[in-house]
């Protein structure tokens, strides 16, 4: 089934185009990689799926479960199971985790008519999702973000993500700042998400990510247009050969 | 998990249980202020004669002073000759469907219930509040205990000998403009005393205590902890009280014995004008507590979210050895409130310690300014002041103001002082509507996430009920 299906979308940043016909089309169940070079679009491109205010679309449309996208406001779009792990995790002091989380989990099951999660059934939940990304406890009282290293900044995000079970998730550069030890953790979070009613955008600079989150489709993004699209031996051909070789390769 | 921050909103605010009613005077003073004016209160209210000398003397000083204008605060002169200092409770609306739709509308949000409503709104009740009888009850429990809490004027009556002993003590009637005014046409308050060695079981709480609206125009509070013994004290309510005064000078006057505790939480919500700055109660307060025995301990609370011009800076004057000092605050302008307010910590004797986490909120066209004095007198050997500002605007045409003195007189003290200024950026917002949360709804969690310091000094359900306050009162603020 589609889930999400972007038509030749264009946007722009006071003025500046960045995304210049971009097409795609994910279905449940698939896990899409999009790799690119520094400036192609990549984290305009999940700015724009998530509703952020900076980017003018100017032409094309977004359909995702059917729905018009672009009509929905931010926080609609989260509500209607799309996820966002941030490159830059947000901080946000004197609120703790699992408050943050308890908040933004009951908002999203008021707007689907489910009941409100209760602090025990709540704290259920949170603890067993905690485990996937190797957290202890103590990480739900701490404020959001606030005070983490890099590598918990990113761990954070997938433990969100757990809690929030989203339709279609997308990772922006998840893998930034990770030690290997961390990527693994994170990997395998995610892996464990993974599942056939559910879909995943990665978008990475880097083909080392894709070892561990093996993705069924990749797509290479250069100046604003996917140029390439294929299997998961394109992450490996594009590490080997460089951006320059798809720039060559194809007419842009 | 044991933070209670997580669980609070599982609590649903609840009616206050606790409180009495006093009965309600009939008649009204012409405007103006003189001798004269002063010698009726004084009769209606069937003082003994040392009160009204008390009150006398205190219009004296007043005569003489000047009224201060070093606040960071604009305001229109107040004629103090067209106020009427004594007055009859305005006329009820029979229903609610005469109440401000406004009014009930912030009610409503708040989850105050319909009857509490209608005693908010001075609408005639047909049937008793179940609080009153509850608070009976209450009574005959903390008067076993020896515990006293009552109106002023009902302690002026049964307790003279107290009131005498200490009325004055912590603020002099001749302390500034304001108390001045207060001390010489106060028309009632509250009076609280716990004798030695009792540990009040239940919050103290004014809330069903001021009747109509009017009492609360020059409030005199006077809280009396004897040795050892402990009472936490709330003031006020979170719901929106209007008032058709708008000079308002309460003076509350705390004592606290050798190894005594007094806890005071409130949260003020008067009238804060309409959205253009029109009306809006002028709130010039004294408030002040004396540490005077050794290992005491005084800490104040306040959620200042009303008001057109808040003028407040409740102090501690640290006497005792090893006595501590406590100010938490969090105050909230929007629209064109100002807010002047913050605390003096005067260490006089040794070992004595202070805090001070103020949090400033600033919306609107609000200005916000903080005041602190923390002075260590040359006696105050060893003692410690930690002080932290923390200023938070919303919006681009908001102000924060930090004006913190500092006096130490000897060199084994320490003091230190922290400050900071953030704005709400966008990106804060835009990472809890990713996770699903309104505008709305972020900017409560950020707000309240800022002022998590000062809440979790409140008492629980005051902080749940300051929690959605500082929602109501920011509604709109973003975007």
């Amino acid at each position: 089934m589609n889930l999400l299906e972007i038509r030749n979308l264009h946007a722009e940043v006071e003025g500046t185009e960045i995304l210049r016909g971009v097409n795609l089309t994910i279905n449940v169940g698939e896990v899409h990689a999009i790799m690119g070079p520094n400036g192609s679009g990549k984290s305009t491109l999940a700015g724009v799926l998530t509703g952020r205010e900076l980017y003018t679309i100017t032409e094309g449309e977004i359909l995702y479960k059917g729905k018009d996208l672009l009509a929905m406001t931010p926080e609609d779009r989260a509500r209607e199971g799309l996820f966002l792990a941030f490159q830059y995790p947000v901080e946000v002091p004197g609120v703790t985790n699992a408050y943050f989380l308890k908040t933004a989990l009951n908002a999203i099951r008021k707007y689907r008519g489910l009941e409100e999660l209760d602090a025990m059934d709540f704290l259920k939940l949170v603890r067993s999702k905690l485990k996937l990304v190797d957290l202890d406890e103590n990480f739900l009282n701490r404020a959001v973000n606030d005070g983490f290293s890099g590598g918990e900044k990113k761990r954070n995000e997938i433990f969100h993500m757990a809690v929030l079970e989203p339709t279609l998730a997308i990772l922006d550069e998840t893998d930034s700042g990770l030690d290997i030890d961390a990527l693994r953790i994170v990997a395998d979070g995610v892996n464990s998400l993974r599942k056939p009613e559910n879909a995943m955008l990665v978008i990475t600079h880097y083909q080392r990510l894709l070892n561990y989150i093996v993705p069924d489709i990749v797509h290479v993004l250069v100046d604003g247009k996917i140029v390439k699209s294929g299997s998961k031996e394109l992450a490996i051909e594009l590490e080997q050969r460089g951006y320059d070789w798809v720039r060559e390769t194809t007419e842009v | 998990m044991n933070d209670t921050n997580n669980i609070v909103t599982e609590v649903t605010s609840q009616e206050y249980k606790y409180g009495f009613v006093t009965k309600i005077e009939s008649d009204t003073l012409p405007p103006g202020l003189n001798e004269e004016v002063i010698r009726k209160i004084s009769e209606k209210k069937e003082e003994p004669e040392w009160l009204l000398e008390w009150r006398l003397k205190a219009y004296k000083s007043w005569l003489t002073m000047e009224e201060p204008h070093w606040g960071n605060v604009q305001y229109p002169p107040i004629d103090y000759q067209a106020i009427s200092y004594y007055s009859a409770p305005k006329k009820r609306p029979k229903s609610l469907d005469e109440v401000d739709p406004e009014l009930l509308r912030t009610y409503e949000k708040l989850g105050i219930p319909l009857e509490e409503q209608k005693w908010l709104t001075g609408v005639a009740v047909d049937a008793v509040f179940d609080s009153v009888s509850v608070a009976t009850t209450f009574k005959e429990k903390l008067k076993e205990m020896g515990i006293i809490f009552c109106s002023f004027s009902e302690a002026v009556r049964h307790y003279p000998d107290l009131v005498r002993k200490y009325l004055g003590t912590v603020v002099p009637p001749n302390d500034n403009f304001f108390a001045a005014l207060n001390s010489a046409v106060f028309s009632d308050g509250s009076f609280c005393y716990i004798p030695k060695g009792v540990h009040c079981p239940m919050e103290l709480s004014t809330y069903f205590r001021i009747n109509a609206a009017e009492t609360g125009q020059f409030e005199r509070t006077l809280i009396v902890a004897e040795e050892g013994a402990y009472v936490s004290y709330l003031e006020g309510c979170t719901a929106p009280i209007r008032d058709e005064n708008q000079l308002h000078a309460a003076v509350v006057e705390i004592i606290a014995l050798d190894n005594a505790y007094v806890k005071y939480s409130t949260v003020q919500n008067w009238y804060p004008g309409d959205k253009e700055g029109r009306g809006g109660i002028y709130n010039f307060v004294t408030k002040r507590g004396k540490c005077a025995g050794v290992n005491s301990r005084i800490s104040w609370t306040q959620v200042e979210t009303g008001s057109a011009i808040t003028w407040k800076y409740p102090s501690v004057l640290l006497v005792g050895d090893n006595s501590i000092g406590e100010f938490y605050s969090v105050a909230v302008v929007n629209h064109y409130q100002q807010a002047d307010t913050g605390t003096k910590m005067i260490h006089i004797g040794k070992n004595t310690r202070s805090t001070i986490v103020s949090k400033g909120i600033s919306a609107g066209k609000g200005q916000n300014s903080y005041r602190g004095l923390v002075e260590i007198k040359k006696s105050a050997a060893n003692s410690w002041n930690y002080s932290q500002c923390d200023s938070l605007l919303i919006g681009n045409q908001c102000g924060a103001h930090t004006f913190p003195y500092i006096e130490v007189k000897n060199t084994t003290s320490k003091v230190e002082h922290e400050a900071t200024t953030s704005k709400i950026d966008e990106e804060q917002i835009f990472y809890c509507r990713q996770r699903g949360l309104s505008t709305e709804d972020a900017v409560n969690l950020i707000v309240n996430g800022f002022c998590r310091e000062v809440f979790r000094e409140l008492p629980m359900e005051f902080a749940v009920e300051a929690q959605k306050l500082l929602g109501v009162v920011l509604e709109g603020s973003v975007g």
